[in-house]
């Protein structure tokens, strides 16, 4: 019986979850629409996410393609199909590792700055203060936001996969002795339209769920300081999971037909 | 009293899971009435003015405000209503992103569509008024005294001539010296202005001289009510206890011995 009920309690709560999460989504989408539009806000927001977070997806970017080089190298050697290294770079970096590594480590860098901040507001009443001076805010705090990351993840990933590459190409020319321009042609010779935007498009949804799980687990955030660092603990591992889901479904979606 | 009393409180109940924080609220603040809610922590009185001002929502009972009842507005018309508020939270709440003068003027530049100089201008009238040079006006909130931060968050609250101010425990926190000024400041603005106050506090000496009327809340109801000046022969056993300030008589503390 025991079991049977904490089962049940456990249902419960992650149905409760679900459906305020449903209604926080939809209030947050609602006032993209619905005038007054905190343009500054957003520009300001598109500034924090996006280019302050572009040192630290370039530098992994950089690394990734890099070290996708050097493995796709070796294992290519069993077979002696090195030659399709550039190929498979450009495949693994724009489709996949692009979006998922810069997701990945925006999520740690942004979803946990809201959470903070949004979590420190909500434990020290400013949340009320906003109501107080008739500022929605969902409105003042959350769309911004989401609005931001949406914008430039997208953008993000674009830098990422074309330093991604790069990082490829370097490993390539300077240690396994690959001819640099027949290295370029066949990157970009094999790499299609389809390639990018479908990256482009998962990055505009993991940009989504970092805006939203920093906001969420902030705007939910229960008593002091301990409280807001659980909140953002929530964020980031949330955060992180859904993108993995994500990833996999979108994947499905546009590669298996 | 011009007939409609300003804020007319029947029968709010709210509760959080099992525990009932409001029982039946009834009680009725007339024009440029200054009331001070008294009550020990945790006996409700920040969840009544929450309940007033739409933060929670009650579970039963009305709340009329100006005769309008008010526990069901939404949207914009909740924005409206919200105008008719000042309210000083009890940490100050001030917004910690934004300097000084755009706190005070925050209400004036996003509620109501003010343009940043000319609220500006009215923001450093404000801060004047509350004994805070012009010199502050660009400061951060983190870098003010507590003090200095309660005088802005009171600037705030007034800042956009509200009929009604809320003050959430405005002298929590302050050295004897300094509440006693937050306490002239508030008996002056409230004089001076002419709107109607809500205060909640413990404090006594900051009870007496910033109220016309004193009501006591214990166990979610209001236990009395009436004039300042019969605070001290209100033949209420509970109220007695409590201005005495005794750890003896009806009211128990759950301690553990």
């Amino acid at each position: 019986m025991n079991v049977l009920a904490h089962v049940g309690r456990v249902f419960l709560a992650f149905l409760g979850v679900t459906g305020r999460l449903a209604i926080f989504t939809g209030d947050a989408l609602s006032h993209c629409l619905r005038p007054p539009i905190y343009w500054l806000l957003i520009l300001k927001q598109i500034l924090r996410i996006g280019y302050f977070s572009l040192p630290v997806v370039g530098l992994t970017a950089f690394f990734t393609g890099a070290v996708l080089c050097l493995q796709i190298y070796v294992g290519g050697n069993r077979y002696g199909a090195e030659s399709f290294v550039p190929q498979i770079v450009v495949l693994g970096i724009t489709r996949e590792l692009g979006p998922v590594i810069a997701g990945l480590m925006v999520a740690g860098r942004v979803a946990a700055a809201i959470a903070a901040e949004i979590g420190t507001m909500r434990v020290t009443e400013q949340i009320d203060a906003l109501t107080t001076l008739s500022t929605n805010p969902v409105k003042y705090l959350v769309t911004p936001r989401l609005i931001a990351a949406v914008v430039s993840m997208p953008i993000l990933v674009a830098i990422a996969d074309s330093i991604g590459v790069f990082g490829g190409y370097i490993v390539a020319v300077n240690s396994l002795n690959f001819n640099g321009a027949v290295y370029l042609k066949n990157t970009a010779n094999f790499v299609t339209q389809g390639d990018v935007t479908s990256g482009l498009v998962k990055a505009a949804v993991f940009g989504f769920i970092i805006a939203l799980m920093g906001c969420y687990n902030g705007f939910n955030s229960k008593g002091g300081a301990q409280g807001v660092g659980a909140a953002t603990t929530n964020a980031v591992v949330s955060a992180s999971i859904l993108i993995l889901g994500a990833n996999y479904i979108l994947t499905s979606v546009f590669f298996t037909k | 009293m011009n007939g409609v009393a300003k804020i007319e409180m029947k029968g709010v109940t709210k509760r959080f899971g099992p525990k009932i924080v409001l029982d039946g609220i009834d009680l009725t603040v007339h024009r440029a009435d200054s009331l001070v809610i008294i009550g020990g922590s945790g006996s409700g009185k920040s969840v009544t003015i929450k309940c007033v001002l739409g933060i929670l929502r009650p579970d039963a009972g009305s709340i009329k405000v100006d005769g309008d009842e008010v526990t069901r507005l939404n949207g914009a018309k909740r924005d409206a209503y919200l105008r008719k508020f000042g309210m000083l939270f009890q940490g100050g709440a001030l917004f910690d992103s934004l300097p000084v003068w755009e706190n005070v003027a925050f209400g004036l530049i996003q509620g109501r569509g003010v343009s940043r100089a000319h609220a500006h201008d009215i923001a450093v009238e404000k801060l004047a008024k509350v004994g805070l040079g012009a010199e502050v006006a660009n400061l951060s909130p983190a870098e003010l005294s507590g003090g200095m931060q309660k005088r802005v968050g009171l600037a705030r609250a007034i800042a956009a001539d509200p009929e009604i101010i809320f003050f959430d425990e405005p002298t929590t926190g302050l050295d004897p010296i300094m509440a006693d000024v937050i306490n002239d400041l508030i008996a002056s603005t409230v004089r001076d202005l002419g709107v109607t106050a809500v205060s909640i506090t413990h404090d006594m000496a900051s009870a007496r001289k910033i109220s016309n009327r004193i009501a006591m809340l214990y166990k979610g109801k209001i236990i009395w009510d009436g004039a300042t000046e019969d605070i001290d022969h209100s033949g209420n056993p509970h109220v007695d206890q409590f201005i005495r300030g005794s750890a003896e008589g009806p009211i128990k503390m759950e301690v553990r011995r």
